[in-house]
């Protein structure tokens, strides 16, 4: 046998752990290893000398002590006199409120600018081009700076409203007020209110709970009556009519809770020199929505758009020999099969929206990084805690949204045959 | 049969298409009246249209260029038009257009940017036409040196010395990598390089200067400003980036588990978190992870915290082009027994990067836009000057036409960048199908 002229056992030597394909990937990896874990201790070690010498070891009891700063845009209760962690958690709420916000309006936004960015109407399409190169070449802090700058600018001071022939006026029926401050819209109040639940961080609305738990009802019902319905069709070939009972079942319920807790609109009224009552969406705010919106609508404009392209045109045409009208053919047949295209590009802009809600320190809007990474930060002097939990809040919110977006992603794929 | 009365015997001529169906009417018909519901479209939009220009246009042609404040602007239009509506005041841009563009350079000094801005072009231009002579990549290394002398001045010895110590390095590479292998020549040459630049290279350019003292004008970092500013942070950011970016789509396309997972890593922290964190801990923090004493400009550590970021962004625009590539390609180079590097530089990398050009450059397009937010800390870019220059006396209330002007200058940077990267997107796809 050949396999006798070779040595068995080769002796190791020093020098296979560069030549010798079998260990070389693990001595690259040792060396990597080493010289990173060595860069993240010497960067550890200098921060925490460095800090030692200033005095201010790396501690986050901070968050305990009182903020004594106003915001003035809050979904929670909040005062000055709350602790640095509270004001951090409003921020977060914030940041989180106009995320979504931004990310609804900016889906309707580029979908429907999508679709008629692809309408055969040239004139509709021309404008939808000029939209998404006018607004994608900008950059996004200008065109915040930009809405803020129009609503301060043109909207009315809340004292023009006042006295006998105003200059300015209250919309819709005198429950919207436009003020250069913001905008006042009417708030749902119950005169039979069921109170408040306080779960330690902030209070739940019964009532919200209430008219969510019997709406949920009323739609698990409907959800009952339509599999009753289909049951009875694959049976008889007959089909009950349920649109009407499901509706009366969803609606009937809630209506009747609303009724019961003594529902009515309380509308923001002139007290002093501002707008009293009502929900308030601070000038900031709506700048910074619609900035977003806009700015990542056009992104969204060309996903869809993309998207749709993508459909091969034998399904378009395969619809219209089937005489299915064009806006059916849209909705059934073509964005159906586009949105697996579209939705893992939609995740990323809602990403980056996210991300991009940080711009709000520029216009004065309380979102996480001006209260952790501002106000709380200046005030304590700890820059180190503050900016790395900064980092790590907005790192736990970008993996949550891609991780349940994906999640999406491969259960609308499963559908792919 | 002869009593047939009519034969045809040529074809007749073409009809003229109904009138409906041709010129401009029919264009018209088929392109904005095909329908009832075309038609309202097409209404509502031209009178939507119609409404925003007329209330733009006016005020954008019946502004003033000569006047010296905005009230003065404003005594001109109560003189021209009488009281009431107003029109844009251009003479703030005519007064402060050189500070948006240039920073805080004397007017003497500007050719210094716009040389570096158009050295930075013929830097780009091997890269981005493929047709060009591949001798030009001598610019892009020459410029490499060049620009931030344009840039900051100094003695012109400085710039030259650095680049004798990449000759040093190199020499050293190659003369070790033939007499003790090319691992040990690599690590050899990086060492005589940056015992160059470390030992040496000060003395020298000091000696040199005394001797021979030829300089521009320092300037400092806090002067520069405007898109002067921006457009160097930009392009520091992505030239700098890209070989961080390789070894990181790279890293993140191995099969070596730690390499792997502290590319991926690194990758996903920087693009989970926003940009302005990350300037946060440039301005910040930056200075608490580096020995005591040890500091350095906030325009460079900012501009060390962009490149960061920009490479994770493109390290994931390399491995889609590197995902993209047929595994042939692969199998190929192993077929040929190249290692792997070798396969790298010869095979893999030339076509991944091709193909990975437009996103690189919507890459570069988003982190032009970008380099605004350093404003937020406190850096002068156009929206800083904007602010510095509305905090004015003179022009205290001028907006529209401060943000019109940068917004204008952006849009024509990034609408030009966005098309070429669809030209070349268009071009490679012709190329592979």
């Amino acid at each position: 046998m050949s396999d006798a002229a070779i040595p068995q056992a080769e002796r190791f030597k020093l020098s296979m752990l560069i030549y010798d394909s079998r260990y070389r990937s693990a001595t690259i990896q040792a060396v990597v290893l080493t010289l990173v874990l060595a860069f993240v201790f010497w960067i550890v070690n200098n921060a925490v000398t460095n800090l030692a010498a200033l005095g201010k070891p790396i501690r986050f009891d901070f968050l305990g002590d009182t903020a004594s700063y106003d915001i003035n845009q809050k979904l929670i209760e909040y005062s000055s006199t709350d602790s640095h962690g509270r004001a951090v958690l409003v921020g977060l709420l914030n940041t989180l409120l106009v995320a979504f916000m931004g990310c609804v309006t900016a889906t309707v936004i580029g979908v429907i600018g999508g679709v008629l960015r692809l309408s055969n109407n040239w004139l509709v399409s021309r404008l939808m081009v000029l939209y998404v190169e006018i607004f994608r070449n900008v950059p996004l802090l200008l065109w915040i700076f930009v809405c803020m700058f129009t609503l301060t600018a043109l909207a009315p001071q809340p004292r023009a409203f006042r006295g006998e022939n105003p200059e300015a006026t209250m919309k819709l029926w005198d429950s919207i007020a436009i003020t250069n401050r913001g905008i006042y819209l009417p708030e749902p109040l119950f005169s039979r209110s069921l109170g408040n639940i306080d779960i330690g961080i902030f209070l739940i609305s019964v009532d919200l709970l209430a008219i969510l738990a019997v709406l949920g009802a009323g739609i698990f019902a409907a959800r009952w009556n339509s599999k009753r319905a289909n049951a009875i069709q694959t049976a008889t070939g007959d089909r009950p009519k349920t649109l009407g009972v499901n509706t009366a079942l969803i609606v009937v319920p809630v209506l009747a809770l609303l009724v019961i807790l003594g529902f009515h609109i309380g509308k923001p009224a002139l007290a002093g020199f501002n707008f009293r009552g009502g929900i308030n969406m601070s000038a900031p705010l709506i700048a910074l929505w619609l900035g977003l919106s806009l700015y990542t609508g056009t992104y969204i404009v060309e996903a869809v758009r993309s998207g749709i392209q993508a459909v091969n045109k034998g399904q378009t045409e395969a619809a219209s020999a089937l005489g299915i009208r064009p806006g059916r053919t849209m909705s059934l047949v073509v964005l159906p099969q586009a949105m697996r295209i579209i939705i893992p590009q939609l995740i990323s802009q809602y990403l980056n929206l996210t991300k991009n809600s940080s711009l709000a320190i520029a216009i004065g809007y309380m979102d996480l990084v001006s209260t952790l990474g501002g106000v709380t930060l200046n005030q304590t002097g700890r820059e180190m805690e503050c900016i790395l939990l900064l980092m790590a809040i907005y790192l736990t919110i970008s993996l949550l949204i891609s991780g349940g977006m994906n999640w999406y992603n491969e259960r609308v794929k499963l559908v792919e045959r | 049969m002869a009593d047939l009365s009519y034969v045809r015997l040529e074809m007749l001529p073409q009809k003229e298409p109904p009138r409906s169906s041709v010129g401009v009417q029919g264009w018209m018909r088929i392109n904005l009246f095909s329908s009832g519901a075309n038609t309202i479209l097409t209404i509502v939009a031209a009178v939507l249209v119609l409404m925003i220009l007329a209330s733009i246009l006016p005020w954008i042609f019946g502004g003033v260029w000569n006047a010296s404040s905005l009230s003065e602007c404003r005594e001109i239009f109560a003189e021209r038009y009488g009281n009431g509506t107003e029109y844009a005041c251009w003479a703030v841009i005519k007064d402060r257009w050189h500070q948006i563009i240039f920073g805080y350079y004397a007017p003497d000094q500007y050719w210094r940017p716009v040389l570096g801005f158009l050295l930075i072009l013929l830097a780009f231009a091997p890269v981005l036409f493929p047709k060009l002579p591949s001798q030009m990549f001598y610019i892009t290394l020459a410029s490499i040196f060049i620009y931030p002398w344009l840039i900051w001045g100094g003695t012109i010895w400085s710039p030259i010395i650095a680049a004798l110590g990449v000759a040093v390095g190199y020499g050293v590479y190659v003369l070790a990598s033939r007499a003790l292998g090319s691992l040990i020549g690599l690590l050899l040459g990086c060492a005589a390089a940056i015992l160059w630049w470390s030992a040496i290279s000060g003395a020298l350019t000091d000696a040199l200067s005394s001797t021979i003292p030829a300089s521009l004008e320092t300037m400092s970092s806090l002067n520069l400003a405007g898109f002067v500013l921006s457009i160097t942070i930009g392009i520091v950011a992505i030239a700098a980036s890209l070989p961080l970016a390789i070894v990181l789509a790279l890293g993140r396309q191995s099969d070596m588990w730690i390499v792997n997972k502290l590319c991926t890593g690194f990758i996903e922290i920087i693009r989970g978190v926003p940009l302005i964190t990350l300037l946060f801990v440039a301005t910040v923090l930056l200075n608490y992870f580096l020995p005591r004493g040890v500091e350095f400009d906030v325009i460079l550590r900012v501009m060390i915290l962009v490149t960061l970021f920009t490479a994770a962004y493109i390290a994931e625009v390399i491995r889609g082009g590197l995902a993209a590539l047929p595994k042939g390609q692969y199998e190929a180079a192993d077929a040929l027994g190249l290692t792997y590097w070798q396969a790298q530089r010869l095979i893999i990398l030339p076509q991944a990067l091709k193909i990975s050009i437009p996103g690189i450059v919507s890459n570069f397009i988003s982190v032009f836009k970008d380099t605004t937010l350093v404003s937020i800390v406190a850096l002068n870019d156009p929206l800083g000057i904007a602010n510095n220059i509305r905090a004015n006396s003179d022009w205290n209330g001028i907006v529209w036409e401060l943000y019109g002007f940068i917004g204008l200058i952006f849009w024509i940077f990034c609408f030009s960048m966005s098309r070429y990267s669809m030209w070349l997107e268009r071009r490679l796809q012709t190329g592979h199908h």
